[in-house]
């Protein structure tokens, strides 16, 4: 026989005028297969037509629908219920700013953090449509694609500790980011560059080792691997910082 | 009520809206896109395989050229295809390519020495030139002469966008996200903005711009089952629709994709072919080479999905509780290359539906996937009468794709678009005068805040999920691969009736704010309305053209319908119109696509008497000026220096 199953959802409208934050309860029959993408969406077609949620491309491409299930950040779109007990707890990401109900505006956030990590290809070379394209080594195409396969879902801020004391730290997202352009031989950036972009309380040095980010990244990104890397680099950058000092 | 002001307004933030917009900061103007969603978010984000670009480095792409790359793109079409534009784009997709490795996309780059591949189900060793090390590689996909799509393993709309994204945020263009536009302000034929209503919190504002720019994206969602994202409503084509003023082209023309995935209708990229999956029926029989000897799994896309629904209707099918589906087979192709090159259909098919490819057969069946047709725009972007209003990307009919188009083309597509188009767009923008007529604006606003109004507080019955749940089955049963006249009658009287019901539409919920069901009742008319013009040009389009397969008349015909198909919808009228309007300039002459068989019904007319009325047919349908005259970016009969013409008489 098919589970009953039970949402219990955090509501709150900030549009609303004297709505208070509370917890709307719905329960829908379970059916094969069933995700929370279409289980949401049922609810919201029968139940609550007010019921605020983030989809876009329902196959965990696009980083729309991160939220808490069960107390655990994560993409609905692929989470199927038959994976969770007859109680769902649905509340939206920590840390972002609250949109209404299960919505959150990461997209404010992640533009943000792009600005302030300056995650574009850093160079003085003009494009030129007449050349050919310059070579790369098809390895370091592929290590770059690896973090570049984020899709600033939100899970690793909302997972950290760090985040939830510190608003302006960057997070594993922004600091995979810029490990994506460290790899990058096209961004010019040097050691210096980079260590004064890096090296303080909201970045690599804020992170407490906890890796909550790397236990909830739904891409399962390499970030282990990633902040390794740029404490090491820190490192020799340091060294120019200490050589300066000495210098002046 | 706000009003803001911009040189330039872009609707709808994917590539094809931020190239352009791009394109417009670049020349020093003043940008402003709107998006339904974070721009990363939008549709592009989830393009999987590549994008077609001739660039010839891999050894299996050894001497193409865009001369070769237009050859396939105007064979996949069917000849439905404007032959000049479809130039336009082969010619520039290699610089395209180029420019977004320069913004920083990690293509993928050939690797010297041998390798092992999958060509026609047969494992073959290819030798990469090692002087070529480094260099854009690609992989192969339906429908094309060559080794042709650039690729970042499986996320390659995704390593764009981003890159596109983030030089956005370097130029510092501005980006309202969660913004709906709602209709076109124009006056006197001309397009002066858009009214906005905003997703986070119901306001409606408005925004004049020297030049607006509708990229939102195809139509998919009308259909009931699709591969696209849900926010692909087919909003800006609407709102284009909704002026009176703008057609919309070859509705009719929409792409079943072989490989939706069963159940969710996800799409596994046609790259999993290109890189030597099979399609297998209940037998674990391989039946594709039976249908199409020379190009089996990879022809396009059109002629693959007939193939399999065909035999299906043999009983091959396999029987599933979530309909019948066949199989696609990816297990030869190892691990390694599931969970690096095609690693998100990997992660896709575990999660979504338990199946690990590298073990086990993947369910799949033809699903909605692109819409060839919407806002007609000239050769220039500019759309059919109305000045200063230009689309680009899926949600243009510009038209490279005609009636079918290739996989990795329409990626391809927002990009090189985004490029030529954005240029012609800041070049109109240098010179145009703003109409700051703000009353206008408010007139136009008021009409929204009305209907807005008139959802919340009517007495009506209609619940407008259930309405966009019977549009969405109605173009599934009826307007899908293989259509009847009887079908698409049944299509069409359906469609009727629920236009009838749109207005009687009331919205239950009263929340302030996004409103959900609200945003979806503001959109359902023109959902109904487009959906109604698909159904319809079908109906009326006795032949059959790439994807649009009409069992009743099953010859391609030339000789009648050598033509794109213009549908607008005047203000207050109960039916759209139809007009036909010749396909552009020809230089190919109509023939044999060489795959997907079928008969054809030759034109009457040379080459010369056709061209000859192009423009002047166009122009009466209300194609804008261009900033060239027709055909001079057609280079005359090049395709006979290129095999298989070399040797024809």
């Amino acid at each position: 026989m098919a589970r009953k199953l039970t949402f219990k959802i955090f509501r709150y409208n900030p549009t609303k005028e004297n709505d208070e934050p509370h917890i709307d309860t719905f329960e829908l029959e379970e059916t094969p297969r069933l995700n929370l993408f279409t289980a949401l969406h049922l609810i919201r077609e029968k139940q609550a037509p007010d019921l605020m949620y983030d989809f876009v491309c329902r196959a965990g491409i696009c980083g729309s629908c991160a939220m808490m299930i069960n107390g655990r950040p994560t993409l609905a779109c692929r989470t199927l219920t038959s994976d969770l007990a007859d109680t769902i707890e649905l509340y939206p990401l920590p840390f972002f700013k609250l949109l209404g109900d299960l919505s959150v505006d990461t997209g404010v956030w992640f533009h943000d953090m792009a600005k302030r990590l300056e995650s574009w290809i850093h160079t003085t070379k003009e494009f030129d449509p007449t050349a050919v394209e310059e070579r790369m080594d098809n390895a370091t195409a592929n290590k770059i694609y690896e973090s570049e396969r984020c899709i600033e879902c939100g899970c690793c801020v909302a997972a950290c500790a760090t985040a939830q004391v510190y608003p302006d730290f960057l997070g594993a997202a922004g600091l995979n980011r810029i490990g994506r352009f460290m790899f990058d031989p096209r961004d010019t950036r040097g050691e210096q560059e980079w260590f004064e972009l890096v090296s303080t309380d909201i970045g690599v040095f804020g992170c407490i080792g906890m890796m909550a980010c790397d236990d909830v990244c739904p891409k399962d990104l390499p970030l282990l691997e990633v902040f390794s890397y740029i404490r090491r680099k820190m490192n020799s950058g340091v060294k120019v910082a200490v050589k300066e000092m000495d210098l002046a | 009520m706000r009003t803001l002001i911009s040189d330039v307004l872009v609707i709808g933030a994917g590539l094809a809206g931020e190239r352009a917009a791009i394109a417009s900061a670049h020349a020093g103007l003043d940008v402003t896109m709107l998006s339904l969603v974070p721009p990363r978010r939008s549709h592009s984000a989830a393009a999987q395989g590549g994008m077609q670009a001739s660039l010839g480095n891999s050894v299996k792409g050894k001497g193409d050229n865009p001369t070769i790359h237009w050859l396939d793109t105007v064979k996949g079409s069917d000849w439905g295809a404007d032959q000049e534009v479809a130039r336009i784009f082969a010619d520039n997709a290699p610089i395209a390519m180029r420019e977004m490795a320069h913004f920083g996309v990690p293509w993928n780059r050939v690797e010297g020495g041998p390798r092992d591949v999958y060509i026609k189900g047969k494992k073959t060793t290819i030798v990469e030139d090692h002087e070529k090390e480094g260099l854009i590689t690609a992989r192969d996909f339906g429908g094309t002469a060559k080794w042709r799509t650039c690729y970042t393993a499986d996320g390659t709309g995704h390593t764009v966008l981003y890159a596109m994204d983030n030089l956005a945020v370097q130029l510092d263009i501005t980006i309202h996200d969660r913004m709906e536009a709602l209709s076109l302000i124009h006056e006197d034929g001309a397009c002066i903005g858009a009214v906005v209503r905003s997703l986070r919190d119901g306001e409606i504002l408005t925004y004049l711009a020297k030049a607006t720019v509708i990229a939102t994206g195809g139509y998919g969602r009308l259909y009931g089952e699709s591969t696209n994202a849900i926010i692909n409503e087919g909003t800006g084509s609407a709102i284009a629709l909704q002026t009176g003023l703008v057609p919309l082209g070859n509705m009719e023309a929409v792409q079943f994709h072989p490989t939706g995935i069963v159940p969710t209708d996800i799409l596994v990229t046609e790259g999993c072919r290109g890189d030597g999956g099979l399609l297998l029926d209940v037998d674990e029989y391989r039946f594709m080479p039976e249908y199409e000897p020379d190009k089996q799994e990879l022809a396009s896309r059109d002629v693959v999905s007939r193939r399999m629904k065909e035999h299906m209707l043999k009983g091959k099918g396999v029987q599933s509780p979530y309909g019948e589906h066949l199989w696609l087979d990816l297990r030869h192709l190892g691990e390694e290359h599931l969970t690096t090159k095609l690693r998100e259909v990997y992660d896709i098919c575990m999660y979504f539906i338990g199946v690990n490819p590298i073990k086990e057969l993947i369910p799949v069946r033809p699903t909605q996937h692109y819409s060839m047709g919407g806002i007609r725009v000239n050769k220039d972007g500019m759309a059919y009468g109305m000045k200063g209003l230009f689309a680009l990307g899926e949600v243009a009919c510009w038209d490279m794709h005609g009636f079918n188009r290739l996989g990795g083309n329409s990626l391809a597509e927002t990009v090189v678009a985004g490029m030529v188009v954005g240029r012609k767009v800041a070049a109109y923008a240098k010179t145009a005068e703003l109409n700051a007529n703000v009353s206008l604006a408010e007139t136009f606003a008021k009409e929204q805040v009305d209907k807005i109004d008139h959802l919340l507080n009517n007495s009506g019955t209609e619940n407008v999920f259930a309405l966009k749940d019977e549009i969405g089955q109605l173009l599934t049963a009826h307007a899908h691969i293989f259509r009847t006249g009887e079908g698409l009658e049944k299509a069409v009287k359906g469609l009727k009736a629920i236009l009838g019901r749109v207005n009687n539409v009331k919205v239950s919920s009263t929340a302030p704010g996004m409103n959900p069901e609200l945003s979806q009742a503001l959109r359902i008319e023109g959902m109904a309305k487009q959906a109604y013009i698909i159904a319809k040009g079908a109906l009326l389009r006795t032949e059959s053209r790439g994807a649009h397969t009409r069992e009743d008349y099953p010859a391609r015909d030339d000789k009648n319908w050598l033509n794109r198909t213009l549908a607008s919808w005047p203000a207050g009228a109960d039916e759209p119109e139809f007009n036909y309007e010749p396909v552009g300039p020809l230089d190919l002459p109509p023939g044999d696509r060489g795959y997907g068989g079928g008969q054809m019904i030759p034109m009457d007319l040379s080459l010369e008497e056709y061209n000859a009325k192009v423009d002047a047919a166009q122009k009466a349908l209300g194609k804008q000026a261009t900033s060239e005259p027709i055909g001079v970016s057609l280079p005359k009969e090049a395709w006979r220096e290129e095999s298989p013409y070399k040797d024809a008489k």
